[in-house]
């Protein structure tokens, strides 16, 4: 079943956020995905932000910068965000195996080129950002305060038929 | 026009093009840890699905925490070893037998050229030493490759990296590898293969290229490959003797995988060792590497030698070699992690354990343990570690700690006087 994706959108303005900082590896001795929920980026290195924050609390999409995700493969790193009901994350680039991952578990991991993500960052000026998501027409539109914004993404066929299925081990199971 | 390593075992395992530019592969080994696996096995239950799609094709070690430190390992370790015996795995290594992943598989024969070799682990990449396609992945990927023994990759365009001149004395792979990815940055191979070449390579034993292909993913690299040659099949040649009538037979056979001379690369990089120097990293990104004469003079609390990347008995050789009629400085504590029964064995054997506990080492049994931070030897607020591992990400060994990533020979040095030093000045 398609995921809900949008909403409240919290910003990590950082470059090379690590699967680490995401989720440390002391807490993938857990067995089950819920375990991980307080734990949401726990390590991460970046002034001003407290992972214990309402902004993160009310967030359910990520906005980032560049080679979001790098280092672990550990699925952890999107299933810490998933049940955080954060299910898109929009960065200039992703490591492979965090955007893999995230299709594979049917969330959004979205690429925008940097200056769209400049605009994005640029918008908080106005207020809180709040993105809707038109998978269809792969369309975001930011709003915060009287301000709107729209951009849009390229996302792979594959990708996108992961999102709508689902998941990967959907498609795989229907195909293999 | 030619094709690179990594385009022919795409071509010759392909199973499916559900898309343009989706490759589906055909898996040859699907490689399971206990920090990973359960999820996809819990998953794999609840769907009604626990079924492996080749139990030979599977190789199972519980390696990360082991022994088991508090009940919640011990539950993943139960759950891997009951899922293992369940669908009679026939390769499945537990405590006595089982050592770290990356240095276990190879030396049990496991890897072969031309391969795909998937695992939910970062550092699978490391397998590519062996000419094969390496990938670590996530939980859901590894999940689908157990059950229907596939992957779906984005086909990698391949960066080739010449590694040409003459290494200095005292220089070794690690080295190597951290230039090299001070010179790609952490995400400038993303969506790449990076092929190790040159005379210097062709030069290096099987563990100086694991250590190589290993870090190729804190560049962001998808796979690390180097060509199989003569040092390949000598290193395997234990378990393929009866597959070939020859060892020249072999070669000829596994050169099929090396890639063509007119094969096309997305970038091509020559670097000429002879001046490098012994290599460190600074900060919490692995491309943030200095040498190590720069970084000289910064105290630490901990050594650590041992992990994929430089666990194996030429590894321990070497910091031995420095250690040797030495001991460690009393403001440090020096940790070595043989990576594997066997490559413990050996350093017995050769007195290197010997070296390392007269020097006051603390030798433990092979495990992932303090690379990560998950056990035998996790650092505290503020402290600083010399570390032979991959990763220097913050928190990595512990909430508040540094680790500055260097070579055995290095992190042997920099156990004796309790402050980071080029080994090559003692």
């Amino acid at each position: 079943m398609q995921k809900k994706f949008g909403g409240s959108a919290i910003f990590l303005d950082r470059s090379d956020i690590n699967t680490d900082e995401i989720i440390p590896a002391k807490y993938l001795t857990e067995v089950t995905k819920e375990a991980l929920q307080p734990y949401i980026l726990e390590d991460l290195k970046l002034a001003g932000f407290d992972p214990k924050s309402d902004d993160l609390k009310n967030a359910t999409v990520v906005i980032t910068r560049e080679n979001f995700g790098c280092g672990s493969s550990r699925e952890h790193a999107p299933w810490v965000f998933e049940v955080n009901d954060v299910h898109t994350v929009i960065a200039e680039s992703y490591a492979r195996i965090f955007r893999q991952n995230m299709f594979n578990c049917g969330m959004l991991a979205i690429e925008l080129p940097k200056q769209d993500i400049d605009a994005l960052m640029k918008l908080q000026q106005a207020g809180k950002v709040t993105v809707a998501v038109d998978l269809d027409k792969q369309k975001i539109t930011a709003q915060a305060g009287d301000q709107e914004k729209e951009f849009t993404f390229e996302i792979s066929q594959f990708d996108k038929a992961l999102v709508v299925a689902g998941g990967w081990v959907e498609f795989a199971d229907s195909r293999y | 026009m030619g094709k690179t390593l990594a385009e022919k075992i795409f071509d010759s395992h392909l199973r499916d093009e559900p898309f343009q530019g989706t490759k589906i592969l055909n898996l040859d080994r699907v490689l399971c840890h206990e920090i990973t696996t359960p999820v996809a096995i819990a998953d794999l239950v609840w769907r009604d699905k626990d079924r492996v799609f080749d139990r030979n094709k599977l190789k199972v070690v519980i390696d990360h925490v082991t022994p088991s430190k508090d009940t919640k390992t011990a539950t993943q370790a139960k759950i891997l070893r009951d899922w293992a015996r369940r669908h009679d795995i026939p390769d499945f290594f537990d405590v006595g037998r089982n050592g770290v992943c990356h240095a276990l598989f190879p030396e049990k024969g496991y890897i072969r050229p031309g391969y795909t070799v998937i695992m939910g682990d970062s550092h699978t990449c490391t397998h590519g030493a062996f000419g094969a396609f390496a990938a670590g992945v996530g939980t859901t990927d590894l999940e689908v490759g157990i059950l229907k023994g596939v992957c779906a990759f984005r086909e990698p365009a391949t960066i080739r990296i010449n590694l040409n001149g003459t290494l200095a004395a005292g220089v070794y792979a690690k080295d190597v590898i951290l230039y090299v990815i001070s010179q790609l940055g952490v995400n400038g191979a993303t969506d790449r293969v990076i092929e190790f070449r040159g005379p210097i390579v062709e030069k290096m034993s099987m563990e100086a290229r694991m250590t190589l292909c290993n870090m190729a993913v804190e560049a962001g690299g998808t796979s690390g490959v180097c060509m199989p040659d003569m040092t390949t099949v000598e290193y395997l040649w234990e378990f393929i003797q009866d597959e070939f009538p020859s060892k020249e037979a072999a070669l000829a056979d596994y050169q099929q995988w090396v890639s063509d001379p007119d094969a096309v690369y997305a970038s091509t990089l020559d670097i000429d060792v002879s001046t490098l120097e012994p290599q460190v990293t600074y900060d919490y990104k692995p491309d943030c590497v200095k040498s190590v004469k720069e970084m000289s003079g910064t105290p630490v609390d901990q050594v650590y030698i041992g992990t994929c990347t430089n666990g194996r008995i030429e590894d321990l050789r070497q910091a031995a070699a420095v250690l040797k009629g030495n001991t460690i400085a009393g403001s440090v504590r020096g940790i070595v992690s043989p990576a594997t029964p066997k490559i413990f064995q050996e350093a017995l054997k050769e007195g290197i354990i010997q070296i390392f506990m007269d020097a006051g080492f603390c030798v433990t049994n092979p495990t992932c343990g303090a690379c990560l931070g998950m056990s035998n030897g996790v650092l505290a607020e503020g402290e600083v570690a010399a570390s032979t591992s991959n990763r220097n990400f913050n928190g990595r060994m512990g909430k508040g700690g540094m680790v500055h990533l260097m070579s055995p020979a290095s992190a042997a040095a920099t156990a004796i006087t309790g402050v980071i030093t080029d080994a090559r000045t003692l």
